[in-house]
C-alpha cells in the first residue's frame, strides 16, 4: 500500500531545458485522436483511440513491439504485461507487484515510461511498445547495456530490465544533453532494486550518456 | 480481475449516458491507475470500462488540452500529471501545482495518471483497500481505522470516517483558488469552486466527491494570478518516491511592498478533504513575513486538530511543512 522507494524524484521545474518541458501546443498535438486517420485499419484492433466495443471475450490487438508488428488475441482484462509475457513470449518485463509500485514491468509506450502491469493490452493498439528486448540491435548490446555490465550495475537482476528501459527512455529523451546524477535518480524513481544497485546504475547511465546514448 | 468489456464512445453525451444507465456496473476510465488497482484488489468488478480517452472532436481536444484565457488557465481532465509537471508555459504563479504534480507517484504512473482521475481517486486507507474489510465507507457499520492502525489517517475534519484525501494535486489547486467544470451528462456544464467537489464523511461516509453517476469532470480552471502572486508546495513522505504523502502544505499569496495579501493556505493528507486553514490565513494576511509569524500561523492552522492515538506526529509535521511553504513562497528563505 505505502510501497517503498528510496530514490529522489524531484523533477523538471528547475531544469526545464534538460527534460524538454512541453508547451501546451505539444500536449495537444501529442494526443490527437487518430480515429479519422486510419482508413484501411480496423478500429479497436489497430487504434486504441477509435470508437468501438471490445470484449468481454478475447479480441485481437495489433501494435509495434520492438520495431516489429505484433498481434495478440486477448480479453480486455489482460494487462499489457501479461500479453507480452504470456501471449507474445517477450518475458523481459517482469511481474513483481502488479500494482504500479515497483517498476519491474517498465516498458516504453511511444517513447514514454509506462508500467505494463497497470496498462491494458488493448490500450496500446496502434502504438509502439519497447521492452528490454528492443534495446540491443543485431545481437549487439546497446551502449547502456554494456555500461551496466562494466559498472556491475546488477546483482540478482530482477529489477534490471525495468531499470534499463527507464534509463534508455531517459537517454533517448535527452540525447546530446549533459546529464547529472539527479536526472538519473529522477528517471529511476519508479524502479525499486532490493539489492541496492542504485549507485552503480547511476554511474553506468552517466557513462553511457557521455559515450553513445541508449 | 473479473471479465469486463472496454467501451469506447466518441462523444461526451454517449459516454455519460452509457455510465448513468448502468451505474455500479459501468465505470468511467481515464488513466485507469486507481480503477485497475481497485479491480485487482477485488473491491469492484465492473462489467464495462467506459473510456474517456476515445472522446473525439472538439470535446476530446478540450479534455486532453491546456489553454490560456485572459491570464487564467484551463487544464483538461485528461492532461496527465507528467504533462503538468513538464509544461513550460504555465505561469510561475502556479508553481505549487507543478511541483505537486511532479512529485506525486513515479515517472511511469505520472505518464498515465490524469488530473481528473487524480482528484477522483478513492482513498488509500488500508482497511478500505482490503477486500474483506467492510468498513463504514463500504456500507459497514464501523470505521476500523479509528481504533485500529491509523498512522496515515486524518487529524482534521474527520469522523465518522478517518480517511485522508489521497490526491496530491487537490491541496495546491485549493490554494490556487481553482474551479472545476462538470458536465451533467445531458446538456449543461457547471463550474464550481474546487472545494465544492469534495465532501466530508459527515455528508456521506461512502463518497469523497459530489459527482453523480454519469457526470464527467471536464477541466480544472485556474484563475488569472493575482498581482505579484507566488505559490509553494511542501510535502513529506516516508520514502522520497512511490509513496502518497504523509502531509502536505500549499500556499498562495501576493507579495507587495514587503507585505503578504490574498493569502490562501491549504493542507493535504491531513483531512478527508483538501483542508483550507483559514485560521492561518487570518494571521498572515496584510503582515510582513517573518519566521516567528510563520510559527504562529502554523500553530493556528492545526488548532482545530484532533489527532488519534497513532497519528499525532502529523501535527508538528504539518507545522514544519507549512512553515517551509511560507518561507519558499515569500522568498524569506530559498527553497
Ligand atoms: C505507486 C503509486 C504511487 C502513487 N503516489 C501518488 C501520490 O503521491 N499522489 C497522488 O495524488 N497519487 C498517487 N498515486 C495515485 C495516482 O496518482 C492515481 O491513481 C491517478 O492519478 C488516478 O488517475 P487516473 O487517470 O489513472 O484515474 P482512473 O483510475 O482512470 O480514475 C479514478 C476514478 O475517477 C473516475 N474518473 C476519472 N476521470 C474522471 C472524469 N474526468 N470524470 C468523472 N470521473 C472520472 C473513475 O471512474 C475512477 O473511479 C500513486 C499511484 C501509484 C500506483
Ligand atoms: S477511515 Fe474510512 S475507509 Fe478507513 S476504515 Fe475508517 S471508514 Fe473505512
Ligand atoms: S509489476 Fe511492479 S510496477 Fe508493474
Ligand atoms: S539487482 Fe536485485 S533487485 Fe535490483
Amino acid at each position: 500500500m505505502y510501497a517503498c522507494g528510496p530514490m529522489s524524484d524531484r523533477t523538471t521545474l528547475t531544469r526545464r531545458g534538460l527534460f524538454r518541458g512541453v508547451s501546451t501546443a505539444a500536449i495537444l498535438t501529442g494526443c490527437v485522436n487518430k480515429s479519422n486517420e486510419t482508413g484501411t485499419q480496423t478500429p479497436g484492433v489497430d487504434d486504441a483511440s477509435a470508437p468501438g466495443e471490445i470484449g468481454p471475450d478475447a479480441a485481437s490487438v495489433r501494435f509495434t513491439l520492438n520495431g516489429k508488428p505484433a498481434e495478440a488475441k486477448v480479453e480486455p482484462r489482460t494487462t499489457l504485461l501479461d500479453a507480452l509475457r504470456i501471449d507474445l513470449h517477450t518475458t523481459g518485463a517482469k511481474l513483481v507487484c502488479d500494482r504500479g509500485s515497483c517498476g519491474a514491468c517498465t516498458v516504453l509506450v511511444d517513447g514514454m515510461q509506462r508500467n505494463a502491469c497497470m496498462t491494458l493490452a488493448h490500450d496500446v493498439a496502434g502504438r509502439e511498445v519497447t521492452t528490454v528486448e528492443g534495446l540491443a540491435s543485431g545481437g549487439e548490446l546497446s551502449a547502456l547495456q554494456k555500461a551496466f555490465v562494466e559498472h556491475d550495475a546488477l546483482q540478482c537482476g530482477f529489477c534490471t530490465s525495468g531499470m534499463l528501459v527507464s534509463c534508455a527512455g531517459l537517454l533517448r529523451r535527452t540525447k546530446g544533453q549533459t546529464l547529472t546524477e539527479r536526472d538519473v535518480k529522477a528517471a529511476i524513481a519508479g524502479n525499486i532494486c532490493r539489492c541496492g544497485t542504485y549507485p552503480h546504475i547511476v554511474a553506468a547511465v552517466l557513462d553511457a550518456a557521455e559515450s553513445k546514448g541508449a | 480481475m473479473e471479465r469486463f468489456s472496454i467501451v469506447r464512445l466518441a462523444t461526451l453525451k454517449e459516454t455519460s449516458a452509457r455510465v448513468a444507465e448502468g451505474a455500479g456496473e459501468r465505470v468511467i476510465r481515464a488513466g485507469g491507475i486507481d480503477l485497475l488497482d481497485r479491480m485487482k484488489e477485488g473491491l469492484e468488478a465492473p462489467t464495462e470500462l467506459v473510456e474517456l480517452q476515445s472522446i473525439g472532436g472538439e470535446e476530446g481536444t478540450a479534455l486532453r488540452g491546456a489553454s490560456e484565457k485572459d491570464g487564467g488557465w484551463r487544464l483538461g481532465a485528461l492532461v496527465t500529471l507528467g504533462q503538468i509537471a513538464a509544461m513550460t508555459d504555465l505561469p510561475k504563479a502556479y508553481r505549487a501545482l507543478q511541483v505537486a504534480a511532479g512529485e506525486a507517484a513515479t515517472p511511469g504512473i505520472r505518464n498515465a495518471a490524469t488530473l481528473g482521475g487524480n482528484l477522483l481517486q478513492r482513498p488509500r486507507c488500508w482497511y478500505f483497500r482490503h477486500q474483506d474489510m467492510v468498513c463504514l465507507k463500504k456500507g459497514g457499520d464501523m470505521c476500523y481505522a479509528q481504533t485500529g492502525d491509523h498512522r496515515y489517517h486524518a487529524i482534521l475534519g474527520a469522523g465518522p470516517s478517518w480517511i485522508v484525501h489521497p490526491s496530491s494535486t487537490a491541496s495546491p489547486l485549493l490554494a490556487l483558488d481553482a474551479s472545476v467544470e462538470i458536465w451533467d451528462g445531458k446538456a449543461s456544464t457547471r463550474t464550481v469552486p474546487i472545494a465544492d467537489l469534495f465532501a466530508l464523511p459527515t455528508v456521506d461516509p461512502e463518497r469523497e466527491h459530489t459527482l453523480s453517476p454519469g457526470e464527467i469532470l471536464l477541466s480544472v480552471q485556474l484563475p488569472a494570478p493575482v498581482a505579484d502572486q507566488r505559490s509553494a508546495y511542501a510535502t513529506a513522505k516516508e520514502k522520497q518516491s512511490q509513496d502518497w504523502p504523509l502531509a502536505e502544505a500549499s500556499v498562495r499569496l501576493s507579495m507587495r511592498g514587503g507585505k503578504m495579501s490574498q493569502v490562501r493556505v491549504a493542507l493535504g493528507h491531513v483531512a478527508p478533504i483538501p483542508w483550507r486553514a483559514k485560521e492561518a490565513e487570518a494571521i498572515l494576511e496584510g503582515k510582513t513575513p517573518s519566521a516567528d509569524l510563520f510559527v504562529e500561523a502554523a500553530k493556528a492552522a492545526t488548532s482545530p486538530a484532533k489527532p488519534l492515538a497513532g497519528n499525532a506526529y502529523k501535527v508538528p509535521l504539518t507545522h514544519g511543512l507549512l512553515r517551509q511553504a511560507l518561507h519558499e513562497a515569500t522568498g524569506l528563505a530559498e527553497a
